[in-house]
């Protein structure tokens, strides 16, 4: 099946990141949703040696779950905040937030843009805990048969690709293994407990064919970046991390909301291999050049579509590749060098974007993949969503 | 059969698009949309056709039988009063001779004995006095 080709990012290295900011990460963080949001955000904004007041734009996603943009904008006191603006969308969006940053300032909407997610994604609102017992919408027709979570909804992707190439517990334990690896090594990681291949095959089952360490943890806290010009950013404090590429979308048929996937052509293959010719050609780059990887992990499964999606590898090798050991951190592609959201915690894969810079600038300490000057960051698991690719 | 007031599942809210659907499963009868333009089933149902973009949509009882297309058996319980009692249970997408995929569960079998492209036929299960849901079972 093929796509419409269409238009493709076209500000290759004219934009780019130049100041991150986290919260700590942890189950419960006991504050507001807004209090996380607006220090991420200010930590951002200080990294990039900047005040509240050079901020005109303030962009986000979330589900109901979070502080919207302009309570953040008020927060901290942003003076002129023109474009303020909140996504109703999922983790697909944490790559678009980044985009439609650059898009407002290419229009002139802002010239200095935070992007932000913040949740109480542990204490307050689960995402993966459940939906409404009124089966409404797109619900009517799943919820009824007790098909209720995201864990049971990629399942059911999962299977689909079994069915057609045949995949082991091993080979999705290979993911959760290598990724709890990274983590060790990362203070701001959840999870640093190293975890054996036993570990995982005795991680209770929780819904054919996943078990719990192949599903994502659940965090309070928040991340940020600053977004602006490649002009403007030449003179700030941080080493700017330039926006090479990026793209967003799906195949046919996306669904009436996030978790509905009937009408999807092919559960073996997601979004990413609906947007990889886009992002490829708007980069100017090809899987092959990509020295960093951090790849939506909400569960392992959600890896082994991105790759093959994205051509690191052909349609149903993913399990060998990695296997392989290639998406370990001294292998050809490291992937998830912080430990994903499998290990490092849920910020709903804004906290990859993070990751990517700290890599590029080569801050990442002991899990600093050498040298390493592009990375590719992506966002989303199922019909739709984003990517990037990044460079120093 | 449970009373309405004891049953703690999901229950499905029609609209105007579904309604038939529903109404359908009440007797007994699967019904989903077809396309007077270009003679393809469609569903969920929609107002339009997916296939062709013809509002010119009617409504059609399908055989009943499909297989599996994909499959999970659920073991963690979510919520887990409601389900607990239910756990392990096998939801899958079903292929309907008809060319859609419709969600339900798979009953009448064991979780280990599901396979893919298994046979199945639609049973269906009251649940309340207003809805019933149409299940499968190994054909
Ligand atoms: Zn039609």
């Amino acid at each position: 099946m093929g796509t419409a080709r269409r238009s493709a990012y076209a500000l290759k290295d004219k934009y780019a990141i130049v100041g991150i900011g986290t919260t700590d990460y942890s189950a419960n963080s006991g504050r507001t949703v807004r209090a996380l949001a607006i220090e991420a955000s200010a930590n951002a904004i200080s990294d990039a040696g900047l005040k509240p007041a050079d901020v005109d734009g303030i962009v986000s996603y979330n589900f109901n779950d979070s502080a919207p943009a302009i309570a953040v904008a008020t927060g901290l006191d942003i003076p002129n905040a023109g474009y303020a603006v909140d996504f109703l969308a999922g983790g697909n969006a944490a790559n678009l937030i980044v985009l439609s940053a650059v898009a407002a300032i290419e229009a002139g909407l802002a010239d200095t843009v935070v992007c932000y997610r913040a949740m109480n994604g542990r204490s307050g609102f689960r995402l993966g805990g459940g939906r409404e017992f009124r089966a409404l919408g797109p619900t009517q027709y799943t919820a009824p048969f007790g098909w209720i979570t995201y864990p049971q909804a990629m399942a059911m992707w999962c299977r689909r690709y079994q069915i057609e190439y045949g995949l082991t517990p091993e080979q999705l334990g290979n993911v959760a293994v290598t990724l709890r690896e990274n983590a060790v090594l990362n203070p701001r990681a959840m999870q640093r407990k190293p975890m054996t291949m036993d570990d995982y095959l005795a991680s209770r089952p929780i819904v054919d064919p996943f078990r719990m360490f192949d599903i994502c943890l659940e965090t309070d806290g928040a991340c940020a970046v600053v977004v602006t010009s490649a002009e403007r950013a030449r003179d700030m404090k941080q080493k700017p991390v330039y926006i090479m590429g990026g793209a967003y979308g799906g195949g046919p048929q996306q669904g009436d909301d996030l978790f509905d996937c009937i009408r999807w052509p092919d559960h073996s293959k997601n979004y990413s291999h609906y947007i990889a010719d886009d992002l490829w050609r708007s980069a100017g780059v090809t899987p092959n050049d990509v020295d960093v990887a951090e790849i939506y992990d909400c569960f392992t499964y959600s890896i082994l579509m991105q790759l093959e999606g994205l051509g690191f590898c052909g349609l149903g090798e993913a399990g060998s590749y990695i296997a392989d050991g290639h998406i370990r951190r001294d292998g050809k592609l490291p992937v998830n060098t912080h430990g994903g959201l499998l290990s490092e915690g849920y910020i709903h894969g804004f906290n990859h974007v993070i990751e990517a810079v700290e890599q590029l600038r080569g801050q990442s300490g002991p899990r600093q993949v050498p040298d390493a000057e592009i990375a590719l960051t992506t966002a989303g698991a199922m019909t739709c969503g984003s990517a990037m690719i990044l460079r120093r | 059969m449970s009373s309405p007031e004891a049953y703690a599942k999901p229950v499905p809210v029609p609209d105007p698009d579904s309604a038939p659907f529903w109404a359908g499963c009440r007797e007994q009868r699967l019904m989903i949309q077809h396309c007077d333009d270009c003679s393809r089933h469609q569903f969920p149902p929609s107002n339009i056709c997916a296939h062709c973009g013809s509002g010119r949509l009617s409504w059609k009882q399908a055989s009943g039988a499909g297989k599996v297309f994909s499959w999970i058996v659920v073991r963690h319980p979510v919520p887990r009063p409601v389900y607990i009692d239910d756990v392990p249970y096998v939801v899958a997408l079903v292929e309907l001779a008809e060319g859609v995929r419709m969600p339900s569960n798979v009953v009448g079998c064991a979780p280990e004995d599901v396979v893919a492209d298994m046979p199945l036929k639609v049973a269906f299960k009251q649940v309340t006095e207003e809805v019933v849901l149409p299940l499968f079972e190994p054909a």
